[in-house]
Order: C-alpha cells, then sequence, then structure tokens
C-alpha cells in the first residue's frame, strides 16, 4: 500500500530535541528529530534501549515538554500548549498505549472506572448512555465482551486482556492518532500478535494513525508502512519498510539487522523470491 | 545427564499447592544445548532452580531424580545436595546475572569470593590468575577484573558473571534468560561467549532456558516446549522450527515474527485465552481449553507419547495424525 503524500501531515515534528540535565551531566535524549505522519500510516520508531525513542513518545503526547523544535498536528503549531484547557483538545485527537498495562492502571479502580476518566477530555458532558455507548463500542473494538470485563478490577484479568483494555481506554475519546510505546513487550509471544492485529484492525475499520515505539525489528516490519531507526537520540534513518530493510544505510541499522536472532539463523540471507513476493504485495 | 520424572509445587497459604513442574524427564548429551521454551507461567524458571539444585521453600521437589556423569542423586527437598554439585557439576546462570556483582567491589574481588566458598584454601592469587587464563583463552580484555562493575556495560558485566560461574567448570550450565535485559548485539556475543566454553569443554552441556525461541534456534541443538508444568513436545532444532507438530508447538513457532520480508505477507495468528491456572490445571490435555484441534477425549485423558523418549510429541490430535498416515502407507 502507497500513502500519497497529502499537503498536511497528520503529524509532523521539525527539529525537536530534548536534554535532561545542564552542563557536562546534560543527556541529549532526544536531538534534531523532524519527520511527519500521513493519516492512516503506521509507522514504527525502532532503536535499542536509551536510544530515545520513549523520551520522544513522551514529547508527542505533551506529556514531556522539548528543549527546542516544534511539535505540529495538522500543521497547527501544538509545541506551547500549556494548560489542561489547550491540552484537553489534543489529547482528545492523540492517546498513547504503554508498556506495562499493570503499572497503567490504578489497581483499586474497576475497569469502567478506568474506561470512564477519558471521558472528561470531550468538549461537552456526555449523558449517561453516551457514556456507556462509547465505553462498550471501545471494548466491542478491541474484542472484549462489556459485561464481561466492566465491574471486574485490573488484576483481574490477564497481561493481554489488560493491554486491551488500554487500547479501549485510549479509543473512548475517539483519537486520530495512537502512539504505542513498546505496547507488546510485556506480553508472550502468541498473545503479542493478537495485539499487533489489533492495531491493524484499527487502522483498517477507523483509518487509524498510529506511531508504534519498539525495540523489536520483527515486530516493526510486521505492522508499519515506515520505519523511523533512533540511536542515542538521533533519528539515523527513515524510510518504508523496505527501503529500510533490503537497504539499510546507516551503519547502526545494518549492525542491528544483523544481530537480531532469526528463526532460520543470524542474518539470514534472504532469497531474491521473498524480497519479490513482498515487493509485490 | 538425564533427569526423571520431575515434580514440584509451590506451597500457598491456602488451597491447593501451584503444580509449576509436574513430570518433567530430560536427557542432555555430552556437549549438547538443550533449548527449553515456554510462556510467563509456564514453570520454565521452576525447572531450572530444581535442576541447578537451589529450589528454596515455599518451591517444594515432591519427586524425581538426576543423574549426572555417573552418579544420580534424588532431587527432592528432603534429601541433602551433596555440597560439592554446586558450581562443580551444576551452575545457574540466572535472568539479570549481571546485578549479582557487588557495586563497590572490584570484579577481581568478586571473583575471590566465588573462588573462596567453594575451596576455602584457594590463595586470592590463585584465584585471580585462574580467571586471568580464563579471560585470556575466551579472548576477553583482562581489564575487566580490575573494574567496578558501573564501569563495564550491561553486557559485558552479564559475560563476566557467565565466565566467573563456570570457573569451576562445571559439567551443567543452566542459563536461565540470560539475554533478557540486553540489546541485540550484546544478546549475540553471550550467546558466542557460551558457544566458545562448550567449544573449549569449560562445560559440557548447557541447559538454555527463554522465552525467546528465536534466540534458541541459534544455540539449541535440540528444543523442548513447555506448556503449563508439561513437556509438551521436545525435538531437534531444526525439526521443531520446520515442522513442529503439537498445536501449541505450532502456534508458538507460528507467532514468531522475524525481521524478513515473508512476515509481511500473510496475517499472523495470536493464540486466544491465557495460560490456566496451575494451581487447578485443566483436565487431560492441559492445552484443550486453547487449542483448536481439540477432541472430545483431550479433556477426558493424558495425552500420549508419540514417538521416542528423545523426541516426542505429548498430544491426541497429532497420535491420531500419525495413525491415519500409517493407515494411509499400509493402504497404498
Amino acid at each position: 500500500m502507497t500513502i500519497q503524500p497529502s499537503p498536511t501531515p497528520l503529524l509532523e515534528t521539525k527539529n525537536l530535541s530534548r536534554t535532561f540535565g545542564h552542563g557536562e551531566h546534560a543527556v541529549h535524549a532526544v536531538k534534531d528529530v523532524s519527520f511527519h505522519v500521513q493519516p492512516g500510516e503506521i509507522v514504527a520508531v525502532v532503536g535499542e534501549s536509551g536510544s530515545g525513542k520513549s523520551t520522544l513518545a513522551r514529547l508527542i503526547l505533551r506529556l514531556l515538554d522539548p528543549t527546542a523544535g516544534q511539535i505540529y498536528l495538522h500543521g497547527h503549531d501544538v509545541t506551547d500548549l500549556t494548560k489542561s484547557r489547550d491540552l484537553k483538545p489534543y489529547w482528545r485527537k492523540v492517546q498513547g498505549v504503554f508498556q506495562d498495562p499493570f503499572a497503567a492502571v490504578n489497581q483499586f479502580y474497576t475497569n469502567r472506572r478506568v474506561l470512564e476518566k477519558p471521558l472528561q477530555l470531550l468538549d461537552h458532558k456526555p449523558s449517561r448512555t453516551e457514556r456507556n455507548e462509547r465505553i462498550e463500542s471501545a471494548l466491542l473494538e478491541v474484542g472484549l465482551d462489556p459485561s464481561d470485563v466492566l465491574n471486574k478490577g485490573p488484576h483481574q484479568l490477564s497481561g493481554g486482556q489488560l493491554q486491551r483494555i488500554m487500547i479501549a481506554r485510549a479509543l473512548v475519546a475517539g483519537p486520530e492518532l495512537l502512539l504505542a510505546d513498546e505496547p507488546t513487550s510485556m506480553l508472550d509471544a502468541s498473545l503479542r500478535v493478537t495485539v499487533l492485529n489489533l492495531l491493524l484492525d484499527l487502522r483498517e475499520h477507523r483509518n487509524m494513525t498510529i506511531l508504534f515505539i519498539t525495540h523489536d525489528l520483527g515486530q516493526a516490519y510486521y505492522l508499519s508502512d515506515r520505519v523511523l531507526v533512533m540511536y542515542r537520540g538521533d533519528l539515523v534513518e527513515q524510510g518504508t519498510v523496505k527501503e529500510v530493510l533490503s537497504n539499510p544505510q546507516h551503519e547502526y541499522t545494518q549492525r542491528l539487522l544483523a544481530d537480531v536472532p532469526r528463526l532460520h539463523g543470524w542474518g539470514a540471507v534472504l532469497d531474491a523470491e521473498s524480497l519479490l513476493a513482498a515487493n509485490q504485495r | 545427564m538425564i533427569l526423571k520424572n520431575v515434580h514440584a509445587h509451590y506451597e500457598t497459604d491456602h488451597g491447593p499447592a501451584v503444580r509449576a513442574v509436574d513430570g518433567v524427564s530430560l536427557t542432555v548429551a555430552d556437549g549438547e544445548v538443550l533449548g527449553i521454551v515456554g510462556e510467563s507461567g509456564c514453570g520454565k524458571s521452576t525447572l531450572a532452580s530444581v535442576i541447578s539444585l537451589t529450589a528454596r521453600p515455599p518451591l517444594h521437589v515432591t519427586a524425581g531424580e538426576m543423574e549426572l556423569d555417573g552418579e544420580t542423586i534424588a532431587l527432592t527437598s528432603q534429601t541433602r545436595i551433596p555440597q560439592d554439585w554446586h558450581g562443580r557439576k551444576v551452575s545457574l546462570l540466572p535472568q539479570r546475572a549481571m546485578n549479582s556483582l557487588n557495586p563497590t567491589a572490584r570484579v577481581s574481588d568478586f571473583v575471590v569470593d566465588v573462588m573462596r566458598a567453594h575451596d576455602p584454601t584457594i590463595l586470592p592469587k590463585e584465584a585471580i590468575d585462574q580467571a586471568l587464563e580464563r579471560l585470556e583463552q575466551l579472548s576477553l580484555p583482562s581489564r575487566v577484573l580490575q573494574s567496578y562493575p558501573h564501569q563495564l556495560s550491561g553486557g559485558m558485566r552479564q559475560r563476566v558473571v557467565a565466565i566467573v560461574s563456570t570457573l569451576l567448570n562445571p559439567s551443567t550450565l543452566i542459563a536461565d534468560e540470560p539475554t533478557s535485559a540486553l540489546d541485540v548485539s550484546s544478546q549475540k556475543e553471550l550467546v558466542l561467549l557460551l558457544q566458545a566454553l562448550l567449544e573449549r569443554s569449560f562445560i559440557k552441556r548447557i541447559i538454555y532456558i527463554t522465552h525467546d525461541l528465536p534466540m534458541l534456534s541459534n544455540i539449541a541443538d535440540r528444543i523442548a516446549v513447555m506448556y503449563a508444568g508439561e513437556i509438551v513436545e521436545i525435538d531437534s532444532t531444526k525439526g521443531m522450527i520446520d515442522s513442529p507438530r503439537h498445536p501449541y508447538a505450532q502456534t508458538l513457532i507460528g507467532s514468531t515474527l522475524d525481521p524478513d520480508p515473508r512476515v509481511r505477507e500473510r496475517r499472523i495468528k495470536g493464540i486466544t485465552g491465557a495460560p490456566p491456572d496451575l494451581r487447578k490445571p485443566p483436565s487431560g490435555c492441559r492445552f484443550h481449553p486453547r487449542c483448536p484441534y481439540v477432541m472430545d477425549i483431550c479433556s477426558q485423558e493424558s495425552p500420549p507419547l508419540v514417538g521416542s523418549e528423545t523426541n516426542f510429541c505429548a498430544c491426541w490430535w497429532v497420535q491420531k495424525e500419525s495413525d491415519a498416515t500409517t493407515f494411509a502407507k499400509v493402504q497404498a
């Protein structure tokens, strides 16, 4: 699938930077990162731990202020939004899902209460019926039975189910961009795929734009249209999945690709036939 | 090394015990790397503590024996494990082993501590010399001995612990998720180090426990798949990767995402449901509530072992399929 570049991308960052600390102790977590994401696109951000990919996620979610650079949503500069009155409309459109679902919820709340929280982001006060409708449709969308989970506590669900609740929570306000920061790294391999498939379905059914942050190249290749590679705070390479996989430019990407363990041996040589088949997809 | 019929459970305050390992038998040949793969909660780390003789309450070993280099010991909690087995016969390289280094002591002090714990008569200089020699043989820099842990990278720390835990040349090394906290490049270096230890006969065999199937396929000679405390299939690495038989093994291997154009061509199916509660495991085959090929008999009787002792699969459906193939061949 090719995505035609539209005049204004959904999300754009220009020279986005974040430095922690000062002077010689300064840590440049994100350095001059510029990229854009088109509506309906799934873009993966890959890199090892400490490469700045989670800081980038927190910057885009506006949970952390950048030290330099801009973030644009639909062409509007959202970098300087600081008041919660201004941020609410932003969070209506941009929502996040994080690595550890058990750390992301209050253990003493019921799942209903967890899911009701984002309704406060709406520009109107929803009626009882609208609240229930939104919550139930979000749950159905992630493949959970509302009557089964709503009155339970988070600890009564498995990790995979709870991560679905977290995705439903993000959907309740009806966002356009979903920022998924390592959403599967706490899950077992067989469940991991079901969550990835859910993200693919969200794109198919409601044209959701997804920024998928991962350290796992395999997942990035399965899910995304384009890949951004981060290394020590720098965005060192970006391109379509095919470009980055078959012809990595940066030395770090090349090493990463060579070192990833594969079922069929390290750095299994890609045969021309399978590449061709993938190109025709 | 032969492991027979190991049963181990965790005692709970209330209600039934958690039967984390239930009737596991294994054979590991000399020079072999046996991989054990399974998802969280399948009992693989419990099995690691049992084999490495580090089981402590609330974990109780109720049955099982281990034969190692001609000697046999019972693994049950009541038996005393001979003191010289720890570190000499079996050694454990646990998950996040790198955190076992003392942050305020140099690596060389750690080496001395470890060696003297096993042999109080050894002189500090001898211990360090031994470690130096081992580092040289494995072409790692000798400066690590003079370093504090924080001066070394995570990958290097993990390798240092791997070397120190094999200084006594244990015949079996049990590696429990040794690479899970490392980035891919450090993972590869650790695996290459383990292979070098084996090649130079510092250790005779490795039991490598992980949830990371692609990693395992790069080091193991044979792979055992564990589910809910039992081994459901065991086969050569190639056999397992290319043609898994057990439905669970099939799903596990099928849901592996290699960074490869082929993974984009099709939609990969995961597996529904969650692993069972081991306080009251499902009747019959423990996988039957999640199995796509479930039959009536699966919930009633424990599945039969299809194949030989070193290459088997425990499944009713596999038995039916293999009977059908045999029947078809006879007919032809």
